[in-house]
């Protein structure tokens, strides 16, 4: 394995740790601030993908299709939070598994009602759509220079947001103690409809720029929400840090275990967890 | 008294009506066509497009079969491995169906072989690519009229020697269809005197492709060959382009790999060669035919399902014929399925022993955003089933 190889293998593991940090992020929140083990997370991941891929094709931009997309997906947290979530807090989490199920079924069955079982793409952006040439037969797109850009200033910014802010330490207190935070005056609800919102953005949003990357198809969200919850388990539940650090660790650990353990390819990121559970039971940064 | 005399003409013309609708149904109830296919979930276009064929076949045929009306009994397979043996008996028993035609799916294809030894029920599958059926689990009553991994993949073993590529790279997922893809080219390949320089084995149905993509550029190889279908195969290929590999490394694939892809594809689809059993744009009367009417009647080109539907339909018009619409005796049924020689859209086929087709496989390259077939990478290709005893 020479330098360039294993350069460019960084690069490839940073970029695809980057993309599951912003899907796990959202995951993390909702899991560790509201308590809610949202299964639908990855559907949405897919209803952000066919969402910019349908957009573009109305509105002939990428980028519009964008501005478009992602009030739209804050209003589908906005009402999945307040239709279902709302009647199931005080619930044992067996509930919430449930409904998340079946929502995503339903998510599943409406993606395909509207958009059909065929595959999908979206063509890569100007002024993105170039590639740079890395070796001397290797290009990287620089597309994904740029969804790597813009997946660490989302991830300074929630950080920036959890750190510094007023809402910021309401969001940390909730994840430590709830019943504290809504003793102290502070209106829980709104706070849980914000947090569900942001979450389903989140990872709408992350579907909406890895589409051109991705083949947009039917179920497309099912395979990335375990790897998700396997980046939440490792950071620790709740933690944003932790999803951070997290999905960068799984991203390198996938993309050189593909290369170097090939047989062991499929359970690397499962080793992991075992081994990082094993050592930290509540996770990295918990 | 007028009375009577109308009541005596209705009751009589009751009477006689009874009676004739008894002897129809006696002499020409219909052929019941068991459909177990994919209509909802991810293959439900496959389902469709292999339905459409077949009903086309069949409306050319003035909708009968050997001069019996067609009933379709439509059942979902959903493409659930674990149901099929009970949506298999449902068919057999329960609808008392003359023919089981499905599936899409290999995981369902072998709970459906199973359930076809135990009820001896005739099952033509349009479309599962495992080697087994027609080989290690073969019988006399299934027979198949699509293809196998190893029929698609073998002839561009050859093909790629011959357009100068020694050092391959191959990758696929890891699971049953990529294997015995991989090995059919691989088997052809290095018989013709090519090196496989790496196999790389990607966990199914992960379509993060990046690594691997880094790791073909540093082995440089000649040309790599890929099994991925579905969106994998579109991930792939545009991967594959981004990544600049294209321009330096050839891509030979199965023409999974682009059936019904060619739109997602896009650009990065371009100068991509695959092997397959049809291609859209051969040019033959009776493709030429097949197209324009499966266009006429659906509004959209047809794809290889639908040409496996249309097959099984043309097979089915063929054999019942010879038997004069008798689905009674079984083994002359059989016998006469198998006797089938049809002028298809994909060229001519027959079928051998072990009861799957004997057909062209064609080399096909995407110029302009279509498949066009640059050869015919291997005429009448027969597949090796020497594990079949029936």
């Amino acid at each position: 394995m020479n330098l360039a190889f294993f350069g460019v293998q960084l690069l490839n593991g940073l970029q695809y740790g980057l993309l599951l940090f912003l899907i796990a992020s959202g995951l993390t929140l909702i899991f560790g601030i509201m308590g809610i083990i949202n299964l639908a997370h990855g559907a949405m991941y897919m209803i952000g993908a066919y969402l910019v891929y349908d957009l573009t094709l109305r509105l002939g931009n990428f980028w519009l299709a964008i501005v478009v997309a992602v009030p739209i997906a804050v209003a589908l947290g906005l009402i999945i939070e307040r239709l279902f979530l709302d009647t199931l807090y005080k619930r044992d989490h067996l509930y919430q598994v449930l409904l998340t199920f079946g929502l995503i079924l339903v998510i599943n069955e409406v993606q395909r009602i509207i958009w059909g079982g065929d595959v999908h793409s979206v063509a890569v952006p100007s002024p993105f759509d170039t590639s740079l040439q890395l070796t001397s037969n290797l290009q990287y797109s620089v597309y994904r220079l740029f969804l790597m850009g813009v997946c660490l200033a989302l991830a300074a910014v929630i950080y920036w947001v959890i750190r510094h802010t007023r809402l910021g330490i309401i969001i940390r207190a909730g994840a430590v103690d709830r019943d504290m935070v809504e003793g102290l005056g502070i209106n829980v609800r709104t706070l849980f409809t914000l947090i569900f919102s942001a979450g389903v953005a989140l990872t709408a949003f992350a579907g909406m720029i890895a589409a051109p990357l991705s083949t947009i198809a039917p179920g497309m969200g099912d395979s990335i929400l375990i790897t998700c919850f396997v980046v939440v388990v490792i950071g620790g539940i709740g933690s944003i840090k932790g999803a951070f650090w997290g999905a960068i660790l799984i991203g390198m650990a996938e993309t050189f275990g593909s290369v170097l353990i090939p047989s062991l390819a499929s359970m690397v990121i499962y080793l992991i967890m075992a081994a990082v559970l094993l050592v930290k039971p509540r996770g990295l940064f918990a | 008294m007028k009375h009577a005399f109308k009541n005596t003409v209705l009751a009589s013309l009751i009477g006689t009506s009874l009676v004739a609708s008894a002897m129809a149904t006696a002499s020409e109830h219909p052929v019941k066509l068991g459909l177990m296919l994919p209509y909802s979930g991810t293959y439900s276009a496959l389902g469709e497009a292999i339905t459409n064929g077949l009903k086309l076949a069949i409306k050319e045929q003035d909708g009968q079969l050997g001069g019996r009306d067609v009933e379709y009994v439509r059942l979902d397979s959903e493409a659930d491995p674990s149901q099929a043996p009970q949506n298999m008996s449902r068919l057999v028993k329960g609808d008392d169906v003359d023919f089981v035609i499905g599936p899409v799916h290999s995981g369902v294809a072998m709970g459906m072989l199973r359930m076809a030894k135990k009820t001896g029920a005739i099952t033509i599958i349009p479309n599962a690519g495992l080697e087994a059926a027609t080989n290690q689990l073969c019988m006399p009553n299934v027979f198949r009229t699509s293809h196998s991994m190893w029929q698609d993949s073998y002839p561009m073993g050859k093909a790629a020697y011959e357009r100068g590529h020694r050092k391959v790279v191959t990758i696929t997922w890891d699971y049953a269809a990529g294997k015995e893809d991989v090995a059919g080219f691989k088997e052809a390949f290095t018989k013709a005197g090519g090196e496989i320089v790496e196999q790389i084995w990607v966990p199914f149905p992960s379509t993060e492709f990046q690594s691997y993509l880094s790791q073909i550029a540093s082995i440089d190889p000649d040309a790599v060959y890929t099994f991925f279908a579905g969106g994998g195969g579109v991930s792939f290929v545009r991967d594959y382009a981004a990544a600049g590999l294209k321009e330096s490394i050839p891509l030979l694939g199965s023409g999974f790999l682009t059936e019904g892809n060619l739109q997602a594809l896009g650009e990065a689809g371009e100068g991509v060669m695959t092997t397959l059993h049809y291609a859209d744009t051969l040019q033959s009367e009776a493709n030429r035919n097949f197209v324009s009417a499966y266009q006429e009647a659906y509004g959209e080109t047809p794809d290889a399902y639908a040409v496996h539907g249309y097959d099984t339909g043309k097979m089915l018009a063929q054999a019942l014929y010879s038997v004069k619409g008798d689905t009674e005796n079984k083994e002359a049924l059989i016998e006469a399925l198998s006797n089938v020689h049809l002028d298809s859209p994909r060229g001519p086929i027959s079928f051998s022993d072990s009861h799957h087709p004997i057909q062209n496989i064609y080399l096909l390259e995407i110029q302009d955003g279509k498949q066009e077939v640059v050869d015919v990478a291997y005429e009448q290709l027969e597949v090796p089933d020497d594990a079949c005893k029936m």
